[in-house]
């Protein structure tokens, strides 16, 4: 059993302050992902929550046990790195090894607890072998392989597959999620890939400049974003925003065209549409100038400019669509999927 | 494999390896053949003449019970000096590391010893020692201990390699703690994470890692045992008391210059120079090429 609770996190580099009163709670076996663009100070989060940084202020618990001030070896977690963090000159049964050994458990248990991780990971015939005579791929499966004899009560991983490459990433994606899911043991996972970060998590914490901007499930994050940043970063290609003034009828688009909404707001907004979400409709109220096509293949991206304006507009069409660079292509979009933000504050505004 | 044509001939190259190659002609091949021709002459006592002899020279070496003590002193005298400062090195290092604030400082005061010449800091270590006016033998006194290096052969060995070592440490220090700060510091985390205590990860992940510089400054220190603690040792013991001190180098000064054998002293200068050759090529071949990860 162990849930995480962060209370009021703060951290600080001298007089400049990193990590803005980050608050959260992790339930017991929850699979979380921080993510962010990078800087976002997530990895000196997830570092904190290791006890590799040492905590400003607020509070750290893991299975309600304070741990601000314990030493990474007394926390009973487990972490793995961006680079592997290997051990170099030991093979990778030593490597595995090393945390037990140092626990002074039985040679008989080491070597139990060894080949069962690697038979898991499928690493059993590479035991003998240096990391260095491994690819990048083995690497990280002898890092998780590493983490997990130790039997940890939490998994922290730091960015651990952006070493690889696309394909072997999206493999180790699935892996890690099977793995986590049939041991059942609580982890954070930090990542500034967007997709990842959807397909891993059973809940995502987007942090932007220190700020939690939100905390909440990939599905919760898409249709609801809580902010423009998050609004933005969740979803490929990124949601369209078009500053917009909302009337009694409908909302007034920079084109001049009124788009009929229902909205409980008055004055500016910024409006939000997701490019999956305008369907090609030859009455549509929204206009865009095509300048670019993208053929995807499973569907088409047509990349361009409202018409009569100079704001970016992308939708994104399901199949083949062949469409005239500089031609107007016209679009609708249901009112629910609209989302509005204030100008000013950039939150989410309810309709 | 590149092909003659690929480079037009031309005397640059040549001229510009032309300083290199007269400055080691100069200043180590001409001394050193003449240092080889001088070991298989024997001369007279006045300098008048001498004799070709062959190896006469060496094998007179071979029977002086002298020489073979010299021998086995310098072994001892190099291991030490190169164990110790590796030593206070390595732990000096593994302590800057982990000192943020004001790192620099520190490092800059360990190095200072380094810019210290061999016979002053010989010097410095004679007066810190002094029997009579000396600070340390006022204080081994309360141990019980009576110091006299004049006296004492043991304690003037120990005293010239303390000071050979602690000129040595600044050098190596330099060398361990860029050995150290090469390590990937996820490394020493994931070994934090795994458990392991300070002492522990020093000495089974940091100390195996810098292994490979182990190694070189292990010859780096015999090297400088052997041959650049002779300014040491000549303002400190001056070999003495009796020849409790005379290492090989400082053997070779004192049958050359003091003994007049100018024979067999240049034959003692060839075997010292074939041992330091056989060192470096120990360390080429096998030094450079194991590094470990």
């Amino acid at each position: 059993m162990a849930e995480i609770k962060l209370t009021d996190l703060t951290k600080s580099y001298g007089p400049t302050e990193v990590l803005h009163h980050v608050a959260g709670e992790i339930r017991d076996g929850e699979f979380i992902v921080i993510v962010g663009p990078s800087g976002c100070g997530k990895s000196t989060l997830l570092r904190m929550v290791a006890g590799l940084e040492t905590v400003t202020s607020g509070e750290i618990r893991i299975a309600d046990r304070r741990v601000n001030e314990l030493e990474p070896s007394a926390r009973d977690i487990a972490m793995v790195f961006q680079n592997y963090a290997l051990y170099p000159h030991m093979s990778v049964r030593e490597n595995m090894a090393y945390g037990l050994k140092i626990r002074k458990l039985s040679k008989a248990e080491i070597n139990r607890r060894v080949e069962e991780a690697a038979d898991i990971l499928e690493i059993r015939q590479y035991l003998d072998r240096k990391p260095r005579q491994l690819s990048g791929g083995q690497r990280q499966r002898v890092a998780m392989g590493r983490a997990i004899v130790r039997d940890p009560q939490v998994f922290l991983f730091d960015e651990p597959l952006s070493n690889l490459d696309a394909k072997l990433r999206v493999q180790m994606r699935l892996e890690i999620r099977k793995l986590q899911q049939r041991l059942g043991v609580t982890s954070i996972y930090v990542t500034h890939d967007q997709v990842e970060a959807m397909t891993l998590g059973d809940r995502l914490m987007v942090l932007n400049g220190g700020y939690v901007e939100q905390f909440g499930t990939p599905i919760e994050l898409y249709d609801r974003p809580a902010s423009v940043f998050v609004a933005g970063f969740i979803g490929s290609p990124a949601m369209n925003f078009l500053p917009a003034t909302a009337e009694e009828e409908g909302m007034l688009l920079p084109s001049g065209i009124k788009l009929i909404a229902g909205v409980g707001q008055r004055g500016p907004v910024l409006l939000g549409m997701r490019p999956e979400h305008l369907i090609p409709d030859a009455a549509g109220p929204i206009a865009i100038e095509v300048e670019m096509v993208e053929q995807l293949g499973a569907n088409t991206l047509l990349h361009g400019k409202l018409s009569g304006t100079d704001h970016a507009m992308v939708a994104s069409v399901s199949g083949h669509v062949s469409a005239e660079m500089g031609t107007a292509h016209r679009f609708s979009v249901t009112p629910e999927l609209l989302h509005l933000f204030d100008p000013e504050t950039q939150k989410r505004l309810e309709a | 494999m590149l092909k003659r044509v690929h480079f037009p001939s031309s005397p640059l190259p040549y001229l510009l390896v032309a300083p290199q190659l007269a400055i080691t002609l100069v200043f180590f091949i001409w001394p050193a053949s003449q240092a080889m021709y001088q070991s298989f002459l024997i001369e007279d006592a006045f300098g008048l003449g001498s004799e070709f002899v062959w190896f006469e020279n060496f094998e007179a070496l071979w029977a002086d019970q002298h020489y073979l003590d010299a021998f086995l002193r310098t072994a001892v005298f190099s291991l030490l000096v190169a164990a110790l400062s590796m030593g206070v090195a390595l732990l000096l290092a593994g302590f800057a590391q982990r000192v943020v604030r004001g790192a620099m400082f520190y490092r800059t005061l360990l190095i200072w010893p380094y810019a210290v010449a061999p016979v002053l800091a010989g010097a410095l270590w004679v007066f810190m020692f002094n029997p009579t006016l000396g600070i340390f033998p006022y204080f081994l006194d309360f141990f019980g201990i009576d110091w006299n290096h004049y006296l004492n052969g043991n304690q003037a060995m120990a005293l010239v390699i303390l000071a050979a070592a602690w000129k040595q440490v600044a050098y190596n220090f330099l060398f361990y703690l860029a050995a150290m700060q090469s390590i990937p510091n996820s490394v020493i985390e994931a070994a934090a994470i795994d458990g392991a205590g300070p002492g522990r990860r020093f000495f089974s992940i940091i100390l195996p890692l810098i292994s490979p510089t182990t190694f070189f400054l292990l010859v780096i220190n015999m090297v400088y045992a052997f041959f650049e603690t002779f300014g040491i040792i000549h303002a400190v013991t001056q070999g003495g008391p009796g020849s409790s001190t005379t290492i090989l180098v400082y053997k070779v000064f004192n049958d050359g210059f003091v003994g007049l054998d100018l024979g067999g002293s240049a034959a003692q200068s060839v075997i010292l120079m074939v041992l330091v050759i056989a060192m470096t090529v120990v360390q080429f071949r096998y030094v450079e090429r194991k590094v470990e990860y």
